[in-house]
């Protein structure tokens, strides 16, 4: 340890590698990262998305990062190390694939932690790509051109709304797989569609989508009990990181709703706008930025609309509704992980009756000590009706125990 | 009409109730599993036949172990806390709050108003387990630890939060003579104060409490510590005979109400529970510990070959010298000749009192030693060190790192890594140059050492030798983790629901205590990282699964003695004989026999420390003061006062000169950031004529003030302090507290952006949304920054404005000015006072620490006194902010983005440039951003050959694994400094004894 050089070299991701090597993408959400990593493959880059599942990756993490780094990075990293480590891919054409964080978390170590792993390990000359947003030559990665970037965006959109339209299907098809089926169908169509110029067609897009979901057979009659999940992100979305909590709680009878990543990316880029307000900032960055806001928030109350309009499915609430909820808990300043927007969640999902909520964190998780723990107490006395479990997820934690606290949550579901 | 059976399985114990038809309990059972799940419960089941047998049953399971053998028997599962609370509102509906404490889990049920059941987090002792785990460390059975009780005088405070902290409270206690009975009334305590800390996080518990599970049934000194502390009457405690029935009660409620075709016959019963019985164990991850026979033989062969010399006392005559290694739950005392052969050896566990074995020990060796050999010189090592030291008059009292490395290179003359896992702890180094290299202990998170083993072994019924013989024979050793204690009993809970077999789990036990060692303690990455030359030993060495599991986790043959147990003892004798002098201070065979000991606690007055002394006194009236953190306590004076920066800077701020004219009244907290923005925000309200009150300063009885509307259990002491200072300010009536919320610090030019950890930026809002009190009165804790004083200046006259009335622009402006001017005055003033204290060092040939660490660290609450210690054992004490600004900004391998963690980045490349010059890291509990600074921090000092200490500091007031990071670091520093002075290598590593 002591003999390396202290600042490792960076080892970055040329325009030459973008032939010949292979780019390995980690796995947080499976719906939009698969449309995510088509766009890149449109582009010319090889990927691949890491679907491993097994206890190892967990191991390699805790051999590799430091054990009380958050259970994402260690996760994360233990993924990389153990593909790697596989013997599948040729050393000396593959790259992997992780971006750049912000803020005030330890989460936005993730990449430097990553690099010291793949150096501890020999992999020092395995490139770490990101997305370069600077020019088609530039070095670093995946070269985002403006168009790929709104292909991005939309796949988060598009993603949001099959996974919300999933989970609404899933308790109730009657052919197990039907709704799997349709986003697997859907994925395929909208990457056909990105291909060329058409996905900007939101709303034919999520007319035909809702009306494909519609038409699966379901049994509406069966009552399923509805359970919210929030929580930080990967945990959140990734099986890897919450043993899978979604399959588990659907086995268990219940009907899970999850929010989308257009509110993510919208919480983001209010904390910027607000940051602004609390700290000052040039009027030109407030007007682009406010700019782009009101475009998500455009195209969020279309995708509302449709939905409600087809009387079939629930719809997503208005972002602005949402963040409302948190006035009188917390300042929208609170803007580190997921911030604000984690109690906003919960305080929404008891306001549309859905009391029922798990709030999923890594193991001593800075921000949901104040976010989520901090302000449940709280919540619970003004809406005594609540139920909500806090369950924490780290390499030492046993299923058990975890599912222990659910069946407790759920015992009491209302 | 059918018969309804409750069957609740829990962690450590299988309970049953029947019920016949008309809903009236005809069966009920309480009896340990030890781990047989499947078993048990059908062995029980069907000696039940003869009032089972004929009748239509409806059955529900139950516990924590029971899911496994509802889903394979196909039984109807319901969740435990669901359980309990039914057969409450069936049996006792007038109870307001359920306490019930398992073997290991522990909930709360608030049944008035808000329905609210709460369960042990994954971080949470304070059960079952726990009282067996302290009554083996007392070595005591659980009843008579019980018995104990009513003989007791004083609690001691003893860190609830989590089993581990509490052992190590209570071994220092152990250690320092403190009594029995009043450990005892301690250890319950702290099953209430967890129990009130951990589960009711705020909600008041009052009414009618309804206490349920073994051990409140069983332990009448916990009822009466939880009556006492909950301020319950007879009437208000219920503690009913069916108390440890509840959950299968509740289970057979829930059967009662299963449809019909749920019904089986007692026939079908048991075959449906025999038929768990044959399922496959599921968990198990590891190979099997030897591939074949052959490999165990090799295995078992290369260790035998290391022999150690021993020479029959008997026939030896000439110089010997003795060895006391003081551990924490055993005795090691080794006697050696003048050609190092072990002459007499002891090992035994001390159940917490060394004194009177080492007595018996050194009696039985002057009588065995006769006028043939007589005692050269004598040393003790060991956390009780310092008692033996003074009740024997041993010649060398020595850290135990030295006394490890001593014993392990008179074996292995090569070296380089030195392992010892003991009963409690786990100490390994590096030997780089002769020297101990980074010391690594177990922290608070890390346990998983030899009694830990030890008690699982006993609860399963078997000795620690038997347990380690079985593993051997392991073929799937089972995969429990590789973390705390608590996760570990969680895992062993997946396994014995899974079916695993006792022989692997044992093994996977073993593999536990390695992988924790080694990566969560070590970390290691890879085998190369620790050395060609490993030297393995302390007792749970001795068990084979744990050394073959070490090697082979490592992929590295390694070194174990056969006195592997004893090595601490004789690396104290062979430092004994290598510094022997003419005549030993041994005491005599006379003095020993007439030797008496007694001990007093009391409570040390002399500063805001408050230690708990603990007064040994001797026959021949010598004394001996423990538990004190400076030489005030020990009764000397204070030592020459050398410059501490931490004192420097504490005192700063308390005594922070205000001149308010009585506008307003505001509470400043002494908390988190606000230690260092004190003056700017009492002078910025100052200057607006607004009184400013600080908080009170931290005290234990402080913490325990706010500890009931703490909100998350895992959160660092620093910001769990912030709630015992609110309710602090709100005693004082203060008309308005101000902590704003901070995202971003200063930028001091030394990181790539300035923010502040979520916790000190966002606490505000947490004591915001959990202290009712902080409606009564104003509480301002806007968001804001210093970085744009314009901006500022619009924030914070928006926010007064509803709380200062008639405030005109012009004072804010006038005040902000000022607010500035003094933050940048007391910054300028740490500065220089870190120039004098270099300067003061460098004139008088001092050796100087800088204690990298936040600014709220200063709270001697939290730092526990290190900065004094430090000062007691003669070092200049500086603090990084004192130094930091001296070097430029650094170029690092990670985001240095957060103001106060660069700061320790530089304070880290200040130190690697000077020398006769330390770095000494405090790291609080539970710090997620720690976990990069550190790295990186050891990364910088490392690269340049200074050595790492970090110290992680709690709730815990123990400062022993502290006392032997720094000393070992002391003695490393002496002998660096006495080869550059001299220009020559000593032989053997000597540390200066006072």
């Amino acid at each position: 340890m002591a003999n390396e050089s202290h600042k490792l070299p960076i080892v970055n991701f040329t325009p030459e590698m973008k032939e010949t090597h292979t780019l390995l993408v980690p796995m947080m959400l499976p719906i939009h990262f698969e449309l995510i990593e088509g766009i890149i493959r449109q582009e010319g880059y090889k990927t691949e998305l890491l679907r491993t599942n097994h206890k190892e990756i967990a191991e390699e993490g805790l051999r590799n990062v430091h054990n009380d780094t958050c259970y994402p990075a260690l996760l994360i990293i233990g993924q990389f190390i153990d593909a790697l480590k596989s013997g599948k891919y040729d050393l000396d054409k593959v790259a992997v694939f992780l971006t750049q964080t912000g803020g005030g978390c330890r989460a936005s170590n993730y990449l430097s932690l990553l690099r010291k792993a793949l150096h501890k390990n020999g992999f020092g000359h395995v490139p770490v790509a990101s997305f370069n947003i600077s020019a088609p030559t530039g070095a670093g990665g995946v070269y985002l051109r403006k168009r790929t970037l709104v292909k991005i965006v939309f796949s988060l959109m598009y993603g949001d709304i099959l996974m919300r339209l999933h989970n609404q299907c899933i308790p109730y098809e009657l052919e197990r797989g039907s709704s799997q089926k349709v986003v697997d169908t859907w994925v395929a169509k909208l990457l056909e569609q990105m291909r060329g110029a058409k996905f900007t067609q939101t709303k034919a897009n999520c007319k035909a989508i809702l009306a494909d979901f519609a038409a699966i057979q379901r049994d509406t009659s069966r009552t399923k009990m509805k359970v919210g999940i929030v929580g930080e992100i990967y945990i959140k979305y990734s099986p890897l990181g919450n043993n899978g909590l979604e399959q588990y709680l659907v086995d268990q009878g219940a009907e899970v709703i999850n929010s989308g990543m257009l509110e993510f990316a919208m919480y983001r880029l209010h904390s910027m706008i607000h940051e602004c307000k609390l700290y000052g900032g040039s009027l030109k960055r407030r007007i682009i930025l406010r700019t782009i806001m009101n475009y998500f928030e455009k195209k969020q109350r279309e995708l509302i609309t449709i939905i409600k309009n087809s009387g079939v499915f629930d719809a997503p609430t208005e972002f602005i509704h949402t963040m409302n909820m948190c006035k009188g808990y917390l300042d929208f300043g609170v803007k580190m992980g997921e911030g604000w927007l984690l109690t906003a969640e919960m305080l929404e999902l008891i306001h549309i009756g859905i009391n029922n909520i798990v709030a999923v964190q890594p193991f001593g998780c800075l921000p949901n000590h104040i976010v989520a723990k901090g302000m449940s107490r709280k919540i619970k006395d003004n809406f005594p009706s609540a139920n909500i479990v806090t369950i924490d997820y780290d390499p030492g934690a046993s299923v058990i125990n975890q599912e222990n606290r659910l069946r407790l949550m759920l015992a009491n579901a209302n | 009409m059918s018969y309804a059976i409750g069957i609740d399985v829990g962690s450590t114990t299988m309970k049953t109730v029947v019920l016949d038809s008309n809903g009236k309990i005809i069966e009920k059972s309480y009896q340990r599993h030890l781990s047989r799940v499947r078993e048990v419960t059908a062995e029980h089941i069907k000696s039940l036949a003869h009032i089972l047998d004929g009748q239509m049953l409806k059955v529900s399971v139950t516990g924590s172990a029971g899911l496994g053998v509802a889903d394979i028997a196909e039984l109807s599962f319901v969740q435990e806390v669901f359980a309990a609370a039914g057969a409450v509102n069936k049996e006792l509906p007038e109870t307001d709050v359920v306490i019930e404490l398992g073997g290991e889990d522990a909930k709360i049920i608030f049944l008035r108003g808000t329905l609210e059941e709460r369960m042990n987090g994954s971080c949470a002792g304070g059960t079952g387990a726990f009282i067996d785990q302290m009554a083996t460390l007392m070595n005591v059975t659980v009843d008579e630890l019980d018995e104990l009780y009513p003989g007791h005088k004083r609690i001691y405070p003893i860190a609830s939060r989590c089993g581990v902290f509490a052992k190590s409270d209570i071994q220092s206690l152990l250690n320092q003579g403190a009594k029995k009975e009043d450990i005892a009334a301690s250890i319950f305590q702290a099953v209430v104060d967890q129990t009130i800390g951990g589960l009711a996080q705020g909600r008041a518990i009052k009414g009618n409490v309804l206490f349920l599970g073994g051990p409140l049934a069983f332990f009448k000194g916990l009822q009466s510590r939880f009556i006492e502390t909950l301020e319950l009457t007879e009437e208000t405690a219920v503690f009913p005979e069916l108390g440890p029935y509840f959950m299968a009660l509740g289970s057979a409620f829930k059967a009662q109400q299963l449809p019909n075709d749920a019904t089986v016959s007692f026939a079908d019963l048991v075959e449906k529970l025999s038929r768990t019985q044959e399922a496959e164990a599921i968990k198990a991850v590891g190979q099997p510990l030897f591939a074949n026979q052959n490999d165990f033989e090799n295995f078992r062969n290369r260790h035998a070959s290391v022999t150690v010399a021993e020479t029959d006392i008997a026939s030896y005559t000439g110089a010997a010298f003795l060895g006391i290694d003081a551990g924490s739950t055993t005795t090691k005392v080794v006697l050696i000749g003048e050609d190092d052969s072990i002459l007499y050896r002891h090992y035994s566990p001390n159940g917490g009192n060394p004194l009177p074995i080492i007595r018996e020990q050194i009696q039985e060796i002057y009588r065995l030693c006769g006028s043939r050999v007589h005692i050269s010189a004598g040393a003790v090592t060991g956390y009780g060190e310092e008692l033996i030291h003074a009740a024997f008059g041993l010649d060398f009292g020595i850290v135990e790192t030295i006394a490890h490395y001593t014993a392990a290179r008179h074996f292995n003359e090569k070296v380089d890594f030195i392992i010892d896992i003991g009963g409690q702890d786990i100490k390994c180094f590096h030997i780089k140059d002769g020297m101990v290299d980074s010391v690594v202990l177990n922290e608070a998170c890390s346990s998983g050492c030899g009694s830990f083993v030890e008690t699982f072994a006993t609860s399963l019924g078997y000795s620690v030798s038997e347990f380690s013989a079985i593993a051997m024979q392991s073929k799937n050793p089972v995969d429990l983790g590789s973390r705390c204690t608590v996760f570990m009993n969680s895992s062993f809970k997946q396994a014995q629901k899974d079916g695993a077999t006792i022989e692997d789990i044992s093994a996977g036990l073993a593999l536990s205590v390695v992988k924790n060692a080694l990566y969560k303690v070590i970390r290691v990455r890879n085998a190369d990282e620790l050395g060609k030359n490993i030297v393995v030993q302390g007792g749970t060495f001795l068990n084979d699964a744990v050394l073959r599991c070490f090697e082979t986790e490592l992929g590295r043959d390694v070194i174990r003695l056969p006195i592997s147990e004893l090595m601490g003892g004789y690396g104290a004798a062979l430092y004994a004989k290598h510094n022997a002098s003419d005549k030993s201070n041994l005491i005599s065979p006379e003095n020993l026999e007439a030797f008496t000991h007694k001990s007093k606690a009391t409570i040390c007055n002399a500063c805001a420390n408050k230690c708990c002394l603990t007064i040994n006194t001797f026959a021949d009236g010598g004394r001996f003061i423990s538990g004190n953190k400076c030489e005030r306590g020990a009764g000397g004076k204070q030592n020459t006062e050398h410059p501490n920066l931490v004192a420097y800077k504490y005192d700063y701020v308390l005594n922070f000169p205000t001149y308010g004219t009585g506008r307003l009244k505001v509470g400043l907290p002494l908390v988190m950031n606000m230690y260092e923005t004190i003056p700017f925000w009492s002078t910025f309200f100052s200057s607006l004529g607004c009184d400013v009150v600080l908080s009170e300063p931290s005290t234990r009885e402080l913490y325990m003030k706010g500890q009931h509307t703490i909100s998350s259990d895992t959160i660092c002491y620093p910001a769990k302090m912030g709630h015992g200072h609110i309710e602090s300010l709100l005693e004082k009536g203060v008309d308005a507290i101000f902590y704003p919320c901070m995202t971003y610090n200063i930028d001091e030019g030394i990181s790539d952006n300035c923010y502040n950890c979520p916790v000190v930026a966002y606490y505000p809002e947490v004591l915001a949304a959990n202290i009712a009190g902080l409606n009564k009165i104003k509480y301002i804790h806007l968001h804001i920054g210093f970085q744009n004083k314009k901006k500022f200046i619009e924030r914070i006259a928006d926010a007064l404005k509803g709380v200062l009335p008639a405030l005109r622009m012009k004072e804010i402006k006038t005040a902000t000015d000022r607010a500035y001017e003094a933050y940048e005055a007391y910054s300028r003033h740490v500065a220089e006072q870190g120039q004098h204290a270099l300067y003061y060092a460098k004139t008088n040939n001092l050796p100087v620490i800088v204690l990298g660490c936040r600014p709220y660290h200063i709270d001697p609450e939290i730092n526990h006194g290190i900065d004094k210690l430090l000062c007691s054992m003669g070092f200049v004490v500086l603090t990084e902010d004192a130094v930091s600004h001296l070097v430029p900004k650094q170029n690092l391998g990670v985001l240095n983005q957060w103001t106060y963690h660069a700061r320790l980045y530089n304070a880290a490349k200040f130190v690697t440039m000077n020398p006769n010059m330390e770095m000494v890291q405090l790291v609080s509990f539970g710090c997620g951003i720690d976990a990069i600074t550190t790295d990186e921090v050891s990364e910088i000092l490392r690269n340049s050959g200074k050595l790492y200490t970090q110290i992680k500091i709690d709730e815990i007031k123990n400062l022993a694994a502290a006392k032997i990071r720094l000393r070992s670091l002391e003695a490393v520093m002496h002998v660096t400094s006495s080869r550059s002075n001299k220009k020559e290598q000593p032989k053997v590593l000597v540390r200066s004894e006072s």
